[in-house]
């Protein structure tokens, strides 16, 4: 068991032709992903890298069976492709384009409202099940299967964790990086959800930064499920400045909401072990893993 | 990107939103010619400048006559504006704004922003206008209110109207009030903007309905798509290190301290200030590098951090994922090359090729404290600072 994705996942990949497309897709096969094709409009018919490329997703979908898609596709376009994949009913859509205007992810947003697709990302590293699965850009090399489920909202902060879970004999049973645009698909509190239901995820460290109320919302589905597993969490941002951007759209303590002080005093209201700096979230979840 | 009042009520005018006629000047002359072509008998004199408080810091005044325009342009262009926004050094004041004086009777708050929580763009409206939002939210929530829009529709008039009547508009003004709020809200949509807002709305005594102040920012991440808004950059409102940042693609943020940091990732960037505020010292930096960085953007990174000239020591924290050690090792030691390394360097590699990474540093004859993890960098880092 592990969460979402698995061996049996079948993959492909929007944008597979592009640089980014054929180096992630390289090394999705090489870590033994199931990628089953990829889609390029107006190369359908073609290969790449041995697999058909389909003009469309849903022609994709019908010839391949595919149940999920990565998507590396450039920004301006990239609202559309996740569009094209939530139309053609993919039940897993990992988008890893960072840089969409967030217009554009607001009305991606409503279109997975009563739809059969779940979204990751944008903006995110995307998900892997070490051993079995990789849709996304993570380093395969850092992960070792184990059971400790990771929900992040950064990037190479994630590794961070990975490495730390790894070098302490814990492991990944799978590890979600969520993204963390203003506007995303899935959210804390729906990995936190799936990991609690997952017999092979044994705890769960969370990774959140400021900006918005995502961790606020994820202690708040944590005090009402009163779950068993213990849950870590890392809060990146505790010295930043208010006011200022760090880095991408999401990180910003903005009218008075954000702050880390508040995120982590919600987190710890429902029994969520904080580790104080980046290089504790291991240790912390060896300590309470008992 | 942000830009000035007087280039938003020009955004906003062009999609219907009424504003009091005004000129932008950038001298005392064109100023007084302003309030002349605009005719009447009360001018309003408005510092430009990229920070709100401008009124509390003197740089916003009411002229009842050409002389007292002529004086308070001649004050106020040139100044050095200092308001809870500029931060204490201040902002020098380029621009002006000459608007014809308005008989306010009423002042309200309207806002546009997208809501993380709604997950979609929400409209918020205050009869407190005139005042900071924030000291509103805190003091009386129940006097915001808010709608959240459909993407697939927009902002209904029915929503609209319904907003006007509930921050106490007169009934005789929900017309105008509602095309108003559609008006700002297709400028919101259509221009990708990030914040709409107008504080204040004022009711004059003829019973109009008009946005005497106008902040319009808007996402960069959109701005490809708007390519008519880059003539409205104002390079002298922003801080020089984050333009020449934004040139090569990196995300630089000036602070206080004088540990430089550079970095792959913005949560990585920020864990990394983090933990040196947690060995007792101060970044003097944020600087993500991103996922894809070239060895000519490394290069260029160091180049930025080192124009500073209260760096003590720098520390590079890199995890490889998408961005290759190797790739890093090499910028690492071109840059080191290139400028003249005067603090001591610290680096911690981890991940994709970090082997291949590590080797470089080693056969290079730059001089550099190699660290192995996080906490092990940030206290060699603070250590070499200290000197």
């Amino acid at each position: 068991m592990a969460v979402l994705v698995d061996a049996n996942t079948k993959v492909i990949c929007q944008g597979i032709t592009g640089h980014q497309g054929t180096f992630y897709t390289e090394e999705a096969l090489t870590s033994g992903t199931k990628m089953v094709g990829g889609v390029r409009p107006g190369k359908g018919g073609t290969r790449h890298l041995g697999l058909p490329v389909f003009d469309t997703v849903r022609d994709a979908v019908d010839a391949t069976g595919a149940d999920a898609s990565l998507i590396l596709v450039p920004p301006p376009h990239a609202a559309n492709a996740i569009m094209e994949a939530i139309d053609a009913q993919v039940p897993l859509i990992v988008c890893v384009t960072e840089r969409i205007p967030v217009l554009d992810v607001a009305q991606v947003k409503r279109a997975l409202d009563g739809s059969e697709s779940r979204l990751i990302g944008p903006n995110c590293p995307g998900i892997i099940t070490p051993g079995e699965c990789k849709i996304g850009i993570m380093p395969e090399e850092i992960f070792r299967r184990g059971r400790i489920g990771i929900i992040s909202r950064s990037g190479t902060l994630t590794y961070e964790a990975v490495e730390q879970t790894t070098s302490k004999d814990l492991g990944q049973s799978t590890c979600i990086g969520i993204g963390a645009d203003p506007i995303q698909g899935m959210t804390f509190a729906d990995a936190l959800e799936l990991f609690m239901a997952d017999p092979e995820t044994e705890g769960i460290i969370m990774i959140g930064e400021i900006g918005g109320t995502a961790e606020e919302g994820a202690a708040d589905y944590l005090r009402q499920i009163r779950g068993s597993k213990p849950v870590v969490a890392y809060i990146a941002g505790r010295f930043a400045p208010p006011g200022r951007r760090m880095g991408h759209a999401g990180a910003i303590i903005q009218h008075g909401t954000g702050g880390a002080e508040a995120k982590i005093e919600a987190l710890r209201g429902a029994g969520v072990h904080i580790a104080e700096s980046p290089y504790a979230i291991g240790d912390t979840m060896a300590e309470v893993l008992v | 990107m942000k830009i000035h009042e007087y280039q938003g009520k020009t955004i906003l005018n062009a999609y219907g939103v009424r504003t009091p006629a005004g000129r932008s000047c950038f001298t005392v002359e064109e100023a007084v010619t302003a309030a002349q072509e605009l005719g009447g008998e009360v001018w309003v004199v408005k510092a430009q400048i990229h920070a709100g408080g401008r009124g509390k810091g003197g740089g916003v005044q009411m002229a009842r006559s050409l002389e007292e325009v002529h004086q308070h342009a001649s004050a106020i262009l040139g100044m050095t504006l200092v308001t809870h926004q500029t931060g204490p050094e201040g902002k020098v004041v380029k621009r002006l704004l000459v608007e014809e004086g308005a008989d306010i009777q009423r002042e309200y708050y309207l806002g546009v922003v997208v809501d993380r929580g709604a997950q979609r763009v929400v409209i918020m409206a205050s009869s407190e206008g005139g005042t900071e939002i924030e000291e509103v939210a805190a003091r009386t929530p129940d006097k915001i209110h808010k709608i959240t829009v459909d993407p697939v529709t927009g902002l209904t008039r029915d929503q609209a109207q319904d907003l006007a009547a509930r921050i106490g508009l007169p009934d005789s003004t929900l017309d105008q009030a509602t095309d108003l709020l559609v008006a700002l809200y297709r400028t919101f949509w259509e221009t990708d903007a990030s914040l709409a807002e107008i504080n204040p709305l004022i009711l004059t005594g003829n019973q109009d309905v008009l946005a005497l102040d106008a902040k319009l920012n808007f996402d960069d991440n959109a701005l490809f798509r708007h390519p008519e808004f880059q003539e409205l950059r104002d390079l002298d409102e922003e801080d020089p290190n984050e333009i020449e940042a934004s040139k090569f693609g990196l995300s630089y943020i000036s602070l206080d301290g004088d540990i430089g940091c550079l970095v792959n990732g913005a949560g990585l960037a920020m864990a990394t200030m983090d933990i040196i505020k947690l060995y007792g010292a101060e970044p003097a930096n944020f600087l993500d590098v991103g996922g894809g960085a070239t060895t000519e953007q490394v290069t260029e990174a160091f180049k930025i951090m080192m124009r500073n000239p209260n760096l003590k020591a720098i520390l590079v924290n890199i995890f490889g994922g998408i961005m290759r050690c190797d790739i890093i090792a090499e910028g690492l030691v071109n840059a080191a090359k290139e400028v003249h390394l005067n603090v001591p360097l610290v680096v911690r590699l981890e991940g994709t090729n970090v082997e291949k990474g590590r080797e470089i540093i080693a056969d290079s004859t730059v001089k550099i404290v190699a660290a192995e993890s996080m906490s092990d960098a940030a206290g060699k880092v603070v250590a070499a600072a200290r000197g």
